[in-house]
This record gives structure tokens, C-alpha cells and sequence, in this order.
């Protein structure tokens, strides 16, 4: 049983970046169909962080996002969250919705169901890519928003992850435009138990 | 000089006069900031889980309401403050998301506030000020000189108590 996201060799460190990779190489597909432009991914970003630093993980803590979540339950059950800059998510529900470009001001009701079916089938896309490498069944839950300061969106992702250790593991792509200019960061945040079921699956259990 | 003593979350400190505790990011932890106004001696919890209690580890006590309001006690208590004189001021524990159901994760920010607030009545320390719930997150700057919390959001403004 990994207890703790400390003890990981680089040889499961690599697996589960390939994991992000594969993972967010089918989510970003998906981002670029939907909304028919290119979009790029970085390579992804394993990091663990003790919960103290968390909230300054992605931006500063009080940096405005909006956070598409959702839990996935099943053989490995862990949770995926999707944070965007307040103008990418306003620039993506424009594209979604059919809308001029810099016609949005706010988020509305209807600006928040097109990112919330966005995450959705942004983790369905990374889901299908991981249960094909890992022949796990998983199931995610209905997607849910906030507009608020990254530091509380994340913290409050990782709440469950306390009951059993010190550290939150983030497996995380950064999605960009060809002007560099950043969509979002995608994260798969893992619960303990379920590290374990995925890098046995891999074939890289220690 | 004052100086600004950050907090993180499952985290506690303790800071004499002038100093300024301060947290960032509260979602569902809820800051528990405590002074003794005779010794001006002020300590913040960023309380993560409601109880330690079902926890498989517990070492870590900044994470939970019941063990890390008493280790910013004893912390306080360590600096010359009276434990008898301590007064609360607590913030945060909202929903940030919403499932639309009745799981854990839906409720944790009322179960912290609900756990902070028994430990706090358990420990004879008056709450002199609670801004708790809602959806948003807050930051919080807490005055050792006066007792006063700050609380910052996005959409509902600052406001000094």
C-alpha cells in the first residue's frame, strides 16, 4: 500500500506521467474538436505537494478560476479537476455557445452548463484513455462549477485525501493556444488507494 | 515592524504583537484564529477535517479540529498567553462544490465549522465572531495588536470584524 505519494520511484513516477499523458493527449483532442482550433498540451507535471503549499500549487491562491470538478468512482477512485483563467473560461463558453468573440462579459447559467458538459466530456476523454491502458473500470460523476480563488477550488478538491495522508499527488497538463496564451490546467488527482491499483495495472508495483 | 505569518492549510502558528496571521484560499477548512487580548498573543488553525477520530494517521495535527485547536493553544500558551482568556474568531467552510446530493464532500465545510465549534464550546472559548458557509472561498488576516480579522473574498467584498 503506497501511503504516502513520497515514496514513489522514478520508474512509477514515469508510468503515471504516461498516464497523464495519454489521458490529456485525448482530452485536449477532444477541446480541439469541440471548439475547432489547435490546442497544445504541455508534458505533464507530477507533483507532490505537502497540503500547506497547496493552495499556491496553480497561480496564487487567490487567483480568480473557474473549476470544473468531478469525483470518479470505481476501481481506482479519484477526482478530476479542470481550472481555467476567468477570460479562457469566458472565451471558451463564447466558442460553445455560438457567441461573438468578446461579446461575454460574466458567467452566466447557461455560459456555466456549457463548461461544466466541456469537463464532462473532457474527463470522459481522459477516463477512456486510461481505462484502455489499464483495463479499469471507471465512472465519473456529474461535473460541478465554482467561480472563486484557485486556492479554495483546489483545496477543497482534496479534502478526502487527508484522512489518510500528509500530501496531495497532482498529475497535471497545461492546455494551450497556438499564442501560448493558457486554456486551462487539467488535473487527476488520485486518492492513496487507488495509486496503487493503477501502477499494479501498469505492471510497475513496487 | 509588523510582520505577516502565513498559515497553510492543515496547518497552525502562533505570533506575539504586532504581528499579522494570515491564510490563504479557506474553501471548506475553516481558519480558527484565537487571542488573548491581555497578552496580545494571537494563533490560526487551517483546519482541513472535521476529526481525527476515524483518521488511519494523525500525526499531522494541524489537519483536524479536535488536534489542532489544542496544539495552537498549547503553541499560544508556550509565547505567555492564558488559555482562560482566549476568544475565537472563525471563518470559511463553505460548499464550494455542489453535487446536488447529500455526500461527504457536499457537507464537509458545515461538518469542520460544526467540529470547530464544539471544540471551542468544549474548551470554554467564546466565539466572538463566525462567518461560515456559503460558497465562496476567503482569505483571512488576523491582527495579534487588536483581535481584528480581516476577511477577503471575491464576489462579497472585505470586511473588517
Amino acid at each position: 500500500m503506497i501511503d504516502e505519494f513520497t515514496q514513489l520511484s522514478d520508474l512509477q513516477l514515469d508510468a503515471l506521467r504516461e498516464i497523464g499523458n495519454i489521458g490529456a493527449g485525448n482530452a485536449a483532442t477532444s477541446l480541439s474538436m469541440m471548439i475547432n482550433r489547435r490546442i497544445e498540451m504541455s508534458v505533464p507535471q507530477l507533483t507532490v505537494l505537502p497540503f500547506s503549499e497547496l493552495p499556491y500549487a496553480i497561480g496564487g491562491p487567490e487567483t480568480l478560476v473557474v473549476g470544473v470538478y468531478l469525483q470518479v468512482q470505481g476501481m481506482s477512485p479519484c477526482g478530476i479537476l479542470f481550472l481555467l483563467p476567468l477570460e479562457s473560461s469566458l472565451k471558451l463558453a463564447e466558442m460553445l455557445l455560438a457567441k461573438p468573440s468578446g461579446s461575454l462579459k460574466v458567467m452566466g447559467e447557461m455560459e456555466h452548463s456549457a463548461l461544466m458538459e466541456l469537463g464532462n466530456i473532457l474527463a470522459g476523454s481522459f477516463l477512456n484513455a486510461l481505462a484502455m491502458v489499464t483495463d479499469l473500470e471507471l465512472f465519473p460523476s456529474v461535473p460541478s462549477l465554482a467561480t472563486d480563488m484557485s486556492g479554495a477550488i483546489l483545496s477543497a478538491a482534496v479534502f478526502s485525501l487527508g484522512e489518510v495522508g500528509d500530501h496531495a499527488l497532482l498529475i497535471e497538463t497545461r492546455f494551450t493556444e497556438d499564442n501560448q496564451q493558457v486554456v486551462g490546467h487539467f488535473l487527476l488527482i488520485p486518492e492513496p488507494g487507488s495509486l496503487d491499483v493503477i501502477l499494479e495495472r501498469l505492471g510497475v508495483n513496487s | 515592524m509588523a510582520r505577516v505569518v502565513q498559515v497553510g492549510m492543515a496547518d497552525y502558528k502562533a505570533a506575539v504583537c504586532p504581528n499579522i496571521l494570515m491564510t490563504a484560499g479557506l474553501g471548506s477548512c475553516v481558519g480558527v484564529c484565537l487571542w488573548d487580548p491581555a497578552t496580545r498573543i494571537g494563533g490560526l488553525a487551517h483546519i482541513m477535517l472535521p476529526s481525527s477520530v476515524q483518521a488511519r494517521r494523525t500525526d499531522n495535527k494541524g489537519k483536524f479540529a479536535d488536534t489542532a485547536i489544542l496544539a495552537v493553544i498549547q503553541e499560544m500558551s508556550r509565547l505567555g498567553a492564558n488559555p482562560a482568556r482566549l476568544v475565537a474568531k472563525i471563518a470559511g467552510g463553505a460548499q464550494m462544490f455542489n453535487f446536488g446530493g447529500t455526500t461527504d464532500i457536499m457537507r464537509i465545510g458545515d461538518r469542520n465549522a460544526q467540529a470547530v465549534q464544539q471544540v471551542l464550546k468544549n474548551e470554554k472559548i467564546k466565539i466572538l465572531f463566525s462567518d461560515i458557509g456559503g460558497s465562496h472561498g476567503r482569505t483571512i488576516y488576523f491582527m495579534t495588536e487588536n483581535g481584528k480579522l480581516t476577511i477577503r473574498t471575491i464576489e462579497h467584498g472585505e470586511r473588517v470584524v
